[in-house]
């Protein structure tokens, strides 16, 4: 495209005075370059994606169209589970190796379809829809490699799901035929309903050798702690009924049992609940007049009414999860995804995810024995932990339970994280339901931790080229007892900083550092000559504060480390009129900003304010040469969810001399400018995180009626 | 010319070659590059869309299977279960009985010591723990878990502190019923060469509270892995950790750290021999010494000259405070003290010891506070560490103090957070949960009984997003017969009564005095519940009241003066600090070191370490706290003196928060009426009263193991107290008028 461009406008200048030789020369290699240009990309573009194609459109096949697979009847059966196995001693993790993403890469093996000598195959359903959709959910995710030789764990497409449908000792000759099978070393399965009748094991049966299972109802006996994954029963109703969530909140009924088929132990002991409490309790079981099949499986009854299955379950507070014949149930997936709390009796059951998942925010626990007293524990539980629960229930059914593919990548990221646990998920990540996670903080200085007053803070000051006021300030700031060091960030690039031997003579450090752009932000860069964790950020001009004022500010500094604590404090109102955020400099009762002219806080907001500021706020800032402490203000109520605390009583921050904040303050335009600020940081923050307080701190004694030279800091508020 | 013009032509035609090539060449490179992907991890072939419908996993009419039912009552079967499973498949279900803790709660019995017993320092300071906290019962017909006074803590057979006999000794225990609901403390186990973790007597069904026990052994939700702990450990309170401050950049001197022995030969000797490969003598600082035994010498390797020589280059300590990671690999045994050393050092532990179960790994994510390596990736872990983000430094290391803390620094809290994980399996699904073990305050001061949801305990409202309520319970404890109209107590009713934020008044009755009429109660717009005390003691006045609603309690006594304005201030600066004491009157305590202990002042100084319950807020779960959580001997010395309530629940409340209470400011004339004045005054001029209050200080003190006082030199004021404006601009502008 340039190269044609070059051309016309240069060419007809040129060409008309070249020799003919020359020009046809010319033409002759342009035209080379032209058609080697056009061919290019032609073969980048339009090739290519033929090429491609065949990668990237799927590959439509027929399950008939895997090779078959005879297991001859001698083929080796590998040992049954060994319960010892733990990630250290029976998996290989040198095949996952070190890896920047730190993420496992899975290999799923091609679908064969295995049969035993005289052709009869080893499983009586195939390959299922579910186990179909998890696998197609694992290939499709970054987890994946068809590499077998660089995967660290082999998934079999060997269909376990259901134990009723296969013929053990057959599959697990099948499993030790894989190519990579090794003992079953880094190998998973997924296996749902495990065990079968009469006493259902509650792990799959077929001998597996080392594998991991990642099974279904698993209880503490035969669960490996820290090896196998314990998941949920897959309910398809997931997938055919789609239940809007509601919000939590009390329900028609207090207690629903749907399942149909409960020991008639318990159907006794809930028939006798259920007449204690009459309505509260609603105690459905199949409808016996229906026909078998899907439309059974929609409906329950209870004394011949016909009721809506799973729609029902949204009409309860609370939804009974017995055990059945095996430990895990698909009604907790039904149950979970109504928003019901499930009340789960089913002792020594793994409850899904239980490696990751807090079951006890989203459900309650209680023994078979304790059945008769559910009623009553039920009822101790406090209404808003309930509308928690119900909240959690559903959103635990949304992130885990919902789907194959939900099951399944829960499970590989549960198995990443063991390998990786450096790089795990978080419990705020795995258990906070989006609600939470949008509104609760997570405070990064979160160690209750009063610093001792020692090490002293830093003090900070911007300048650009008010020498004059500037060393005013410096010199009064070295009056502080805490002071450990004086900064000076010179933000003039046309004038170089006084020489050394002009500055004030003080006791601590003072260094001056000069940028290499005159923008605001740089009064908040962390800077490595800031030795300190307190930072104490001030203008060129504030020559008012008092030494007591500023030790005294360092002091409330330390008892509130993650707070900004400062001294002219500022407000944000709700304008009613034109709908906004409107910025607030008048002697109000309450403040939600102090002003970093002259504030202490920690050195990590520093970092926080360089490195991690939202959106373009950073830029906004330069560009406007204002507003970088309301930035800093909404940054760290932001991050720590806490306002500020302002100190000491309001002064005109006025000098005679110069035109202080307060001064430039007045002006109506900068008023403006700054509640624009507010508007415009609070709509990239996607919230207003600033909080309103009516507080200041001042030193115990202050204004009581005490000899002056008996406080500590008796120089408080003069003007 | 010419060969200007040429030589412009060939510039140009250069420029459209480079052009071109760099048009065109882009995407080469690009094309290499989903080569290269394709020998990495080519997106290729994925699993194939069936066209057929597949069959489901599980028909309709089976997704509850019946089969079972008829055969077998629902508790036979659990019965025969528990029967299969026993000894090293033991499990709460199986080898536990629960029924022995649904009568008295969660009671722990100690074996009385038989005479001529030895008992070790350290299981000297378990049992005294367990004696010393509010599980303790004598009783053994009370108890739901058994504790041995035989000394199970060392069974390494080449020990002295080995006790032998012990098969015998325990089969003749008369409560000792095949070990069940008894709980065994073991630090050591097994001995050279092989350091198998077999006690050497049978436990039968009792549980093991043990240290360095390994996965395969631990089982799950019945054993507690506990730290190893040296006999130096403190039996209460403990040394806080190292951390003062939080740096930044979080970076310390060191990257990585370690100095130990090398046991060359032998059981877990592979990782710390194979430590050199990672020493890099700059940031990365792996030290072994060879010296150890008499007869190191015989073992020697061809390292051992230069290891020792680097070994005594090093100071331990010195390393410790100054690196950002210690590693913690596995010594003979799984466990070894460098964990607890790390942890308190707030040197971020990463941990080489595979198959160990972590302390307390049931309730603690140690993923928050270290880096759980593998022996077998060794040459990763300074690249594994050196990944880490500066973010997750400064969690990291802040949640080893925060754990150090809470769960390991003393015997005292070892012991008992191993009891509380016991007890919160006895709760079932009353038992805390994880947020309540990994956050601040911990496990220990957050008692589930109190309630089961989080957003009622003052800690959690910011985890979970919320606020706590805006309304609060006033309590005044009433001491004085109700005689005259003009009683202070009257006054105060009427004056909280007006707070917008007032919900309820609870007048607490503790006088001799039958209560007065309905009708002496001044009419508030806020209902007064009148409660008269049972035992008439100091301590009901913080009784939990299942009639206090709300997350405020506002604690007042009869004679406290306080205006509306006075109350609406402490309250909106409460909802600020939901987790503290906010208040008026302020006290303090010091050091005295002339008398080596604690002094406590009333007079006004510049900082302050209580406010006293005469007027502050507080949130009711302190009220619970107090009354669950403290030992009787505390509260009944309170009760006795009918004083120092208030310095216990100060006492108490920094405890959990570890920091000083907020002091609000007041009218002038409340101080003076603390100062003297009213019924109040006799109890507050006694010179007796004051010295009560000393030896309080000192009683709690040695109770709370350390002193959780922390002074504060700040008191908050109105934005605008005292300011040179309008005074109709002041929303509390009482507070200042006279």
């Amino acid at each position: 495209m340039c190269a044609s461009v070059k051309y016309s406008s240069r060419g007809p200048a040129l060409i008309p005075r070249m020799k003919t030789k020359h020009r046809i020369y010319y033409i002759t290699l342009f035209s080379v370059v032209l058609l080697g240009l056009i061919a290019t990309g032609m073969f980048q573009f339009w090739p290519h994606s033929i090429e491609s194609s065949p990668e990237w459109t799927l590959d439509r096949r027929s399950v008939h169209d895997a090779p078959l697979v005879k297991l001859p009847v001698s083929s080796p059966i590998p040992e049954r589970g060994d319960l010892s196995c733990r990630m250290h001693t029976c998996f290989d993790v040198y095949r996952c190796g070190y890896n920047p993403k730190n993420r496992i890469k899975v290999y799923i093996y091609p679908l064969q379809r295995f049969v035993d000598e005289v052709g009869v195959p080893i499983s009586s359903t195939g390959l299922s829809r579910e186990y179909n959709d998890l696998l197609s959910a694992i290939s499709d995710s970054d987890f994946y490699t068809d590499d077998v030789t660089r995967a660290c764990l082999f998934v079999p497409s060997i269909d376990v799901l259901n134990q009723n449908s296969l013929r053990i000792r057959e599959t697990a000759q099948a499993l030790a035929m894989l190519p990579r099978w090794d003992k079953g070393m880094n190998h998973l399965l997924f296996n749902m309903l495990p065990g079968g009748p009469p006493d259902y094991n509650t792990a799959l049966d077929v001998p597996r050798d080392r594998a991991l299972l990642a099974g279904g109802g698993f209880s503490t006996w035969t669960y490996r702690q820290g090896y196998d994954v314990s998941i949920p029963v897959y309910s398809p109703l997931s997938a055919e009924v789609d239940l809007p969530e509601k919000q939590p909140g009390p329900r028609r009924y207090f207690i629903l049992s749907s399942q149909t088929a409960i020991h008639r132990e318990y159907r006794t002991e809930l028939e006798r609940l259920k007449e204690e409490n009459g309505e509260a309790l609603l105690l459905l079981d199949k409808c016996s007049n229906l026909s078998q099949g899907m439309a059974s499986a929609r409906k329950r009854c209870y004394k011949g009414q016909v009721y809506d299955y799973p729609q029902i379950l949204q009409e309860s507070s609370f939804c009974v999860v017995l055990r059945g014949a095996r430990l895990g149930q698909a009604t907790l997936s039904d149950v979970l995804q109504a928003g019901c709390v499930p009340v789960i009796m089913a002792d020594s059951y793994i409850l899904p995810f239980s490696e990751v998942l807090d079951w006890k925010r989203a459900s309650v626990v209680i023994p078979e024995e304790k059945l008769p007293e559910m009623y009553t524990i039920l009822k101790s539980i406090p209404h808003r932990q309930v509308e928690e629960m119900q909240r959690q229930a559903r959103w635990f059914w949304e992130a885990y339970f919902r789907s194959m593919k939900a099951i399944g990548l829960t499970t590989l990221q549960i198995i990443n994280d063991r390998i990786y646990p450096y790089a795990a998920r978080t419990y705020e990540e795995w258990n906070n339901p989006p609600v939470v996670k949008w509104s609760s903080v997570s405070n990064p200085l979160f160690l209750p931790l009063i610093p001792p007053r020692s090490p002293g803070f830093t003090a900070v000051v911007l300048t650009y080229d008010r020498v004059e006021s500037l060393f005013r300030v410096i010199t009064e700031i070295s009056k502080v007892p805490s002071l450990a060091k004086l900064l000076v960030v010179w933000n003039n690039q046309n004038k170089s900083p006084p020489e050394e031997s002009l500055w004030p003579k003080i006791a601590v450090p003072l260094r001056v550092v000069r940028t290499k752009e005159n923008k605001l932000s740089n009064r908040f860069f962390p800077f490595d000559e800031i030795e300190t964790e307190a930072v104490l950020a001030i203008d060129d001009d504030i020559i008012m504060l008092t030494s007591d004022e500023l030790q005294f500010g360092y002091e409330v500094w330390r008892e509130f480390p993650d707070r900004l604590v400062g001294y002219p404090g500022r407000l944000h109102l709700w304008d009613h009129e034109m709908g906004k955020w409107k910025y607030e400099s008048e002697w109000t009762n309450e403040v939600s900003m102090v002003l970093t002219g002259a504030a202490f806080y920690h050195k990590y907001f520093n970092y926080l304010y360089t490195y991690k500021m939202p959106g373009d706020i950073k830029n906004w800032v330069d560009a406007h040469m204002n507003c970088e402490d309301i930035a800093m203000n909404f940054l760290v109520a932001n991050i720590t969810g806490k306002a500020p605390i302002k100190v000491t009583p309001r002064k005109k921050f006025k000098c005679p001399e110069c035109t202080a904040i307060d001064g430039l303050s007045l002006d109506q335009t900068h008023m403006v400018e700054r509640s624009e600020c507010i508007n415009k940081f609070a709509s990239v923050f996607g919230t207003m995180p600033l909080k309103v307080v009516e507080h200041r701190a001042d030193p115990v004694l202050y204004k009581d009626d005490f000899p002056e030279k008996l406080k500590s800091f008796p120089n408080i508020g003069s003007l | 010319m010419q060969a200007k013009k040429r030589y412009l032509i060939l510039v140009s035609a250069g420029a459209c070659l480079v052009l071109l090539l760099f048009l065109g060449g882009l995407p080469v490179p690009a094309s290499r590059r989903s080569q290269v992907q394709r020998d990495g991890h080519r997106p290729g072939p994925r699993w194939p869309r069936f066209l057929e419908h597949l069959q489901p996993f599980v028909p309709w009419d089976q997704t509850e299977s019946e089969g079972y039912i008829a055969h077998m009552s629902a508790r036979q079967k659990r019965d025969a279960s528990s029967g299969l499973n026993q000894g090293r498949r033991c499990r709460m279900d199986s080898c536990f009985d629960f029924s022995l803790c649904a009568k008295n709660g969660f009671k722990v019995y100690v074996y009385p010591q038989q005479k001529g017993d030895k008992i070790s320092e350290s299981y000297q300071s378990i049992l005294a723990s367990i004696e010393g906290s509010r599980f303790y019962t004598s009783d053994p017909g009370q108890a739901c878990l058994f504790v041995l006074s035989l000394d199970t803590l060392d069974r390494d057979q080449l020990s002295p502190q080995y006790v032998h006999n012990l098969k015998a000794k325990v089969q003749s225990l008369s409560l000792w019923n095949g070990g069940r609901n008894h709980l065994i403390f073991n630090l050591y186990s097994g001995t050279w060469p092989d350091y198998t973790e077999d006690l050497g007597f049978d436990i039968g069904q009792a549980m093991l509270a043990k240290a360095s026990i390994s996965m395969e052994n631990f089982r799950p939700n019945f054993d507690v892995s506990i730290p190893l702990f040296s006999k130096d450990h403190p039996r209460t309170g403990g040394e806080r950790g190292f951390l003062k401050y939080n740096s930044i950049p979080p970076f310390r001197k060191y990257m990585l750290v370690f100095k130990g022995k090398r046991y060359l030969t032998g059981i877990g000797s592979d990782t710390r021999n194979a430590l050199y490969h990672v020493h890099n003598s700059e940031d990365v600082v792996l030290l072994t010494t060879c010296k150890h035994g008499k007869d190191w010498q015989k073992h020697k390797d061809a390292r051992c000259d230069t290891d020792n020589a680097e070994y005594d280059k090093y100071e331990y300590k010195e390393m410790l405070h100054n690196s950002t990671f210690c590693l913690v690999p596995r010594g003979r045994r799984l466990g070894s003290f460098r964990f607890l050393e790390a942890l308190q050092a707030a040197c971020i532990p990463v941990m080489l010891s595979n198959g160990w179960e972590l302390p307390f790994s049931e309730v603690i994510d140690w993923n928050t506070a270290a880096v759980i390596g593998d022996e077998r990736l060794l040459l990763q872990i300074p690249s594994t560490t050196r990944s880490i983000h500066q973010d997750k430094i400064l969690s990291l290391r802040q949640q080893t103090q925060f754990l150090w803390e809470a769960y390991f620094s003393s015997v005292e809290k070892i012991v008992l957070t191993t009891l509380e994980i016991i007890h919160d399996r006895v709760l079932q699904h009353m038992g805390r949960s994880s947020l309540m073990w990994n956050n601040h305050p911990g496990g220990l001061f957050t008692l589930p009984q109190y309630s089961s949801y989080l957003g009622h305990f003052p800690f959690f409202y910011a985890p979970l997003g919320i606020k706590p309520q805006a309304k609060f319970t006033a309590v005044i404890h009433a001491v004085s017969p109700l005689v005259s109209q003009s009683q202070p107590i009257l006054k105060l009713l009427v004056a909280v009564a007006k707070s917008p934020y007032c919900a309820q008044i609870i007048v607490l009755w503790n006088c001799d005095k039958p209560l007065p009429a309905k009708h002496r109660w001044p009419a508030t717009s806020q209902p007064i519940i009148v409660i008269e005390g049972e035992s008439k003691v100091m301590s009901s006045r913080f009784v939990p009241y299942s009639s206090i609603l709300t997350d405020a309690v506002l604690s007042l006594d009869e004679d406290t003066v306080l205006s509306t304005t006075e109350v609406d201030f402490a309250f909106t600066v409460w909802q600020s600090f939901p987790e503290r004491i906010v208040g008026y009157p302020a006290r303090s305590h010091f050091w005295d070191a002339n008398k080596e202990r604690w002094g406590y002042t009333s007079k006004w100084t510049n900082d302050y370490s209580m406010v006293l319950t005469g007027a502050a807020f507080y949130h009711r779960y302190y009220n619970y706290l107090y009354t669950n959580y403290l030992p009787a001997s505390l509260k009944s010395m309170v009760d006795q003196l009918s004083n120092c309530e208030d310095i216990l629940m100060n006492f108490l409340v920094s405890a959990v928060t570890k920091m000083p209470p907020i002091k609000v400011t007041q009218k002038k004339q409340y101080k003076e009426t603390m100062m003297g004045q009213t019924t109040r005054a006799s109890r507050w001029a006694d010179p007796d009263h004051f010295a009560q209050r000393q030896t309080c200080m000192n009683k709690f003190a040695s109770w709370f193991g350390t002193m959780p006082l922390v002074h504060s030199q700040m008191r908050l004021d109105p934005i605008l107290f005292k300011d040179q404006v309008s005074i109709l601009r002041k929303k509390y502008r009482d507070i200042e008028r006279l």
